[in-house]
């Protein structure tokens, strides 16, 4: 049995549920799934990992409770070595983005970001370049292999198992150089963009910044991410990190709804893979409106506080 | 004490990339300086004005037209660059060994800036290979950047509304982040006076570059299909609510 580490991410003192794509994409009958987690907030998760397949939990204890991710990729990188572990797998999340890199620069390691289809057997997998406009194929060699998945593309699926729980201190061996002052939090990062089913994004035809409430509205009712093109950005109207796009995030919902947008190549970049688009925007001839799945050619301030409406008598 | 900054020159991000052969894509469309690197330029000039004695050095690998990405890094206000010659795309496993040596054959960096990433291959990796193969701590994109002779306290946003804040030894890596400044755009006579900084050009071959023993090698390339047939919802506002409710409940089963 190949054992296969997946680095698990938490949210809210949860495994993230993206996880759970992660484990079925990677699970098959020559391998196990080692389920790596870094000062694991919980330990009322066994249960959830096995559903899916998770046949080992290594808790990763670090000596500092805080965020460091030179300290944490090199405990992953030590928790891999113990473990056995060649193969691991982590999600393009914001701690991944910090620590599959880090864990591939350790070991001089391949390593794919992004991926939306991986070959674990013959260490193959497919991303998009070119700001989407291109699917590559890569084939990675060496003698780690390190993948990181963009999340949602593979649907969780269920298939329990029994988990043993292994504990694994790491004491630093303090990567040298490299302190963690603080991490400041305002609460605002509700919900990461790239991992949430349903995004309402807005762009210029919102106008100004209070105008991105009738977005939030109706984003409650459907607990959706609200995002946004680089021009309600780069207004101040939203912080940057809501901004989808080739120099945003990249986001791969089941339904993504662009309001106001014109549909820009640069946005095309990042949601090009939602499932369903719909548009609404008041120019019948604006590029998305030729690139979607629905779209409504009419005013946001008309139909947006309307779909509030039909929300909010739904799930009341 | 010498910034470096590593460039990219990547397709415009609104040109239209059309495959050639298995692997490469047609090259006659406009190639520019990789936005992220425009910030990291921008920043390592703002250091250098604040700086006795720094200079700025802008290190690109690429082919040969890479040399109109680094005029652009020097009208930006780098102060000369150089450029590793390769006539194939490489992956940043190799990338990241070529800049650390040409780097290293040039001379101590203070600090060393690339991009948080390339907006044509989106590997997000070459700065932390960059960083192992040079021994140094790093960061990734980095919103500010306060330099002193012993370091670097840098802000990096993490997420939404996560900052993380770093305290890193000099000489370190940087990848800059988009919210780190406003790119120095050149005027004119910046322009001008690029042209007349010099450009050291050398081989790979000249370069101390063990071989390594992975890659990443791209097997195919191909044009992403659309998959989108586009349907009007019509009626009045009340009726376009309705049918998006409709989609959500009975096709997209999200509620
Ligand atoms: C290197 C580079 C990187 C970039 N990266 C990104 C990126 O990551 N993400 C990104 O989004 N952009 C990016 N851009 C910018 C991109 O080119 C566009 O400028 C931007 O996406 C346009 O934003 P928008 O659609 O909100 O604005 P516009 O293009 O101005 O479109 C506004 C739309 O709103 C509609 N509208 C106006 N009023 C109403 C109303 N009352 N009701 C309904 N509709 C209305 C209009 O008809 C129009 O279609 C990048 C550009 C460059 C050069």
């Amino acid at each position: 049995m190949q054992p296969i580490g997946l680095l698990i991410e938490f949210k809210s003192g949860h495994i993230k549920p993206a996880n759970f794509g992660m484990a079925t994409a990677a699970r098959a009958e020559n391998r196990q799934l080692v389920a790596l987690m870094v000062d694991a907030p919980a330990d009322d998760d066994k249960a959830a990992l096995e559903a899916y397949g998770v046949t080992r939990i290594v808790n990763i204890h670090t000596d500092s409770n805080q965020w460091n991710p030179a300290m944490h990729a090199a405990a992953v990188v030590a928790a891999m070595q113990e473990n056995g572990i060649t193969t691991l797998i982590g999600l393009t999340s914001p701690a991944g983005r910090e620590l599959l890199p880090r864990v591939a620069a350790q070991l001089d390691a391949p390593l794919v970001m992004d991926c939306i289809e991986i070959d674990l057997d013959d260490h193959r997998v497919k991303t998009s370049q070119f700001s989407g406009k291109t699917i590559a194929t890569i084939a990675m060699t060496g003698t780690h292999f390190i993948y990181g998945m963009r999340a949602n593309v593979i649907a969780p699926l269920e298939a329990p198992a029994a988990a043993e729980v292994i504990d694994f201190s790491y004491t630093a061996n303090h990567p040298s150089g490299f302190e963690v002052i603080e991490t400041r939090t305002d609460g605002s990062g509700s919900q990461y963009l790239a991992e949430s089913d349903i995004i309402i994004s807005g762009g210029r035809g919102l106008k100004n910044a209070e105008n991105f409430k009738l977005i939030f509205d109706c984003a409650r009712h459907l607990n959706a991410a609200v995002g946004a093109s680089r021009v309600a950005v780069d207004n101040g109207w939203v912080p940057y990190a809501m901004q989808v796009g080739q120099t945003g995030v990249k986001v791969n919902p089941k339904v993504y709804m662009a309001v106001g947008i014109s549909g820009s190549v640069q946005h095309f970049a990042g949601m090009k893979t939602a499932k369903t688009i719909i548009a609404i925007n008041t120019d019948a001839n604006a590029p998305i409106m030729a690139h979607c799945d629905y779209y409504a050619v009419g005013d946001l301030f008309d139909i947006l506080p309307a779909l509030e409406k039909a929300l909010a008598s739904m799930t009341r | 004490m010498n910034i470096y900054v590593c460039v990219k020159h990547v397709p415009d991000s609104a040109a239209t990339i059309t495959v050639e052969g298995k692997t490469g894509i047609n090259e006659k469309i406009t190639f520019l300086l990789n936005p992220y690197d425009e910030h990291a330029v921008t920043e390592a000039a703002r250091i250098k004005a604040s700086s006795a004695d720094t200079e700025v050095i802008a290190v690109c690998l690429g082919k040969a037209a890479a040399e109109n990405t680094l005029r652009a890094a020097m009208a930006m206000g780098a102060d000369r660059s150089i450029l590793i010659e390769t006539d194939t795309s490489r992956d940043s496993i190799f990338t990241a060994r070529a800049l650390a040596a040409a780097i290293r054959s040039d001379g101590r960096p203070w600090m060393v800036f690339t991009g948080k990433e390339s907006i044509d291959s989106e590997g997000m990796q070459t700065q932390f290979r960059l960083a192992q193969y040079l021994s140094l701590p790093v960061a990734t994109n980095a919103i500010k950047v306060d330099a002193d002779s012993d370091g670097v306290t840098v802000e990096c946003e993490r997420e939404a509304g996560t900052i993380d804040v770093y305290r890193m030894a000099a000489p370190c890596v940087i990848g800059a982040g988009k919210g780190l400044n406003n790119p120095n755009y050149p005027t004119f006579p910046d322009i001008v006076k690029s042209r007349k900084k010099p450009i050291k050009k050398i081989g790979t071959a000249e370069l101390t570059i063990d071989t390594p023993v992975a890659g990443m090698q791209i097997q195919e390339l191909v044009p992403a299909v659309e998959q989108h047939s586009p349907k009007a919802l019509t009626g009045s506002p009340a009726d376009i609510a309705a049918q998006i409710v409709d989609i959500l409940k009975n096709e997209a089963k999200v509620i």
